[in-house]
């Protein structure tokens, strides 16, 4: 008995050995296009990759109190660029592996013209965006509401999501009559699903980079390595365009 | 010390946790008193209906609450039709949410204290000739005062300590739904840790000063 649960420990171990596993953070806008291209990775290269979604303010507290992620894909440059700078992160891993693009989004068809002329008509209630002050997404729309000269008339009616995710349940649920939220939320099959969406022109906001980076803690994780080349791979850059990103 | 923004989210919170308090005593002081009393087979139904908050995450409250609070959903059909429009994002729909969360914790207490009361003192005050309404105003309520004490402090305070509900359902509005637990959600989202550090600090002095003012007059909670 006792050899026997040493032999199992121990081919427990070398399984470990083997197949490394990387666990990831993912900002919530990247759900979709992540998960295609975590179910590819684990087939192509046999590592593991397990993903937690959230906003990432939340993930950058986590990280510096000890949370257990190797990998981190944020929803702005700025955290991870925070994260280097306070040595959390395996120095000359950052890349930009994602530009987001920003879509007014009603689920309602007919609701949202293509021009994105209902900001202007305000004939709404409540406008859904994700809170300026934490998520890269709210600020873009903040700052294409200013340059449309809508801002002023259009704050008192502003509903904040706690990160783009909780935006859009505001909207799918028709709480809010639309909302700014990340095109790869509401795109199926390469065009947006249901509803009536504006793409956003990228001219009238700051690009959405977002950056990913090898956390301390996964230095010399071979499926941390790993993932981040796949990541940079024309398979994925496929999915990732496929989902309405800019790379 | 307190920014506008901090000194406003407190007092949304103490306006919130007053009103509802209020209206779980309205509430809570009549089912306590059926629920006490009766010997009905809707008992066992209505006591776990009542203690449901207790158990249920959050989470799940809130999700049934924005939908069906939604335009789309049963409650928000019918607020659309009497002209109130819909109540998420708003301070009513907060009211409303709360009242749901801290039921269990109004009943309970007001409920036990009936029970422990006993049928005694009732029985003695109608030979007296004491009608029904002046038996409970004049009898039972003035018994059973450690129990409201009870009910009012816990509805308060959990009320004042609600997150999960007011996040999915309040849509974070200054001065309307963005309650002192959102606001600390926020600046720990937003890395401003000093004045995290404020309202946690107040909420935790608060929590604890309220409890321990809750045991220090509840002579039958210390002693027994």
């Amino acid at each position: 008995m006792k050899h026997l649960l040493a032999f199992f420990f121990f081919s427990l171990a070398a399984n470990l050995a083997q197949a490394d596993e990387v666990q990831v953070a993912v900002a919530a806008n990247f759900t979709a296009p992540m998960k295609a291209i975590a179910a590819d990775f684990e087939k192509d290269t046999g590592h593991k990759a397990r993903l937690a979604f959230g906003s990432t303010g939340k993930f950058y507290a986590q990280i510096r109190n000890g949370a257990p992620f190797q990998v981190f894909l944020a929803a702005d440059d700025t955290t991870p660029a925070r994260l280097e700078k306070e040595g959390m992160t395996v120095p000359g891993s950052r890349f930009t592996y994602a530009v987001g693009t920003l879509v007014l989004w009603s689920a309602k068809p007919g609701f949202v013209d293509a021009r994105g002329e209902v900001l202007k008509k305000g004939d709404f209630a409540h406008l859904a965006l994700a809170n300026p002050k934490v998520a890269p997404y709210g600020a873009a729309a903040v700052e294409v509401m200013e340059k449309l000269g809508v801002l002023e008339s259009l704050e008192p009616r502003f509903v904040l999501g706690e990160n783009i995710a909780q935006t859009q349940q505001f909207v799918v649920t028709g709480n809010a009559e639309l909302g700014f939220v990340a095109l790869s939320q509401v795109m199926k099959n390469g065009k947006v699903g249901e509803g009536s969406a504006w793409v956003v022109p990228a001219k009238l906001h700051t690009p959405i980079r977002q950056d990913a980076v090898i956390l301390a803690s996964g230095r010399g994780n071979a499926a941390a390595e790993a993932l981040m080349e796949y990541l940079k791979s024309a398979k994925a850059a496929a999915i990732i365009k496929s989902y309405g990103y800019g790379l | 010390m307190l920014s506008d923004a901090n000194l406003a989210a407190i007092l949304l919170t103490l306006k919130l946790a007053t009103l509802v308090t209020v209206i779980l005593l309205l509430v809570g002081t009549p089912i306590a008193w059926w629920l006490a009393r009766t010997r009905s087979w809707w008992k066992g139904p209505i006591s776990a209906v009542v203690a449901l908050p207790i158990v249920l995450p959050p989470s799940v409250l809130g999700f049934y609450l924005l939908v069906a609070m939604g335009p789309n959903g049963p409650v928000g059909r019918l607020t659309q039709a009497l002209g109130l429009g819909t109540l998420p994002f708003t301070f009513a729909g907060l009211v409303v949410a709360s009242v749901f969360y801290s039921l269990p914790f109004v009943v309970q207490p007001i409920q036990n204290a009936f029970e422990a009361m006993g049928e005694r003192p009732l029985e003695v005050a109608a030979t007296l000739r004491a009608g029904p309404l002046d038996r409970f105003f004049t009898v039972a309520v003035p018994l059973s005062s450690p129990g409201f004490l009870t009910a009012g402090v816990l509805g308060f305070a959990h009320t004042v300590g609600e997150f999960g509900v007011v996040l999915m359902i309040g849509g974070n509005i200054p001065g309307v739904t963005r309650v002192v637990s959102v606001q600390i959600y926020d600046y720990v989202e937003a890395f401003e840790y000093a004045d995290a550090h404020i309202l946690s600090g107040i909420m935790l002095a608060f929590s604890f000063t309220v409890l321990l003012a809750m045991y220090l007059l509840n002579p039958t909670r210390t002693h027994k």
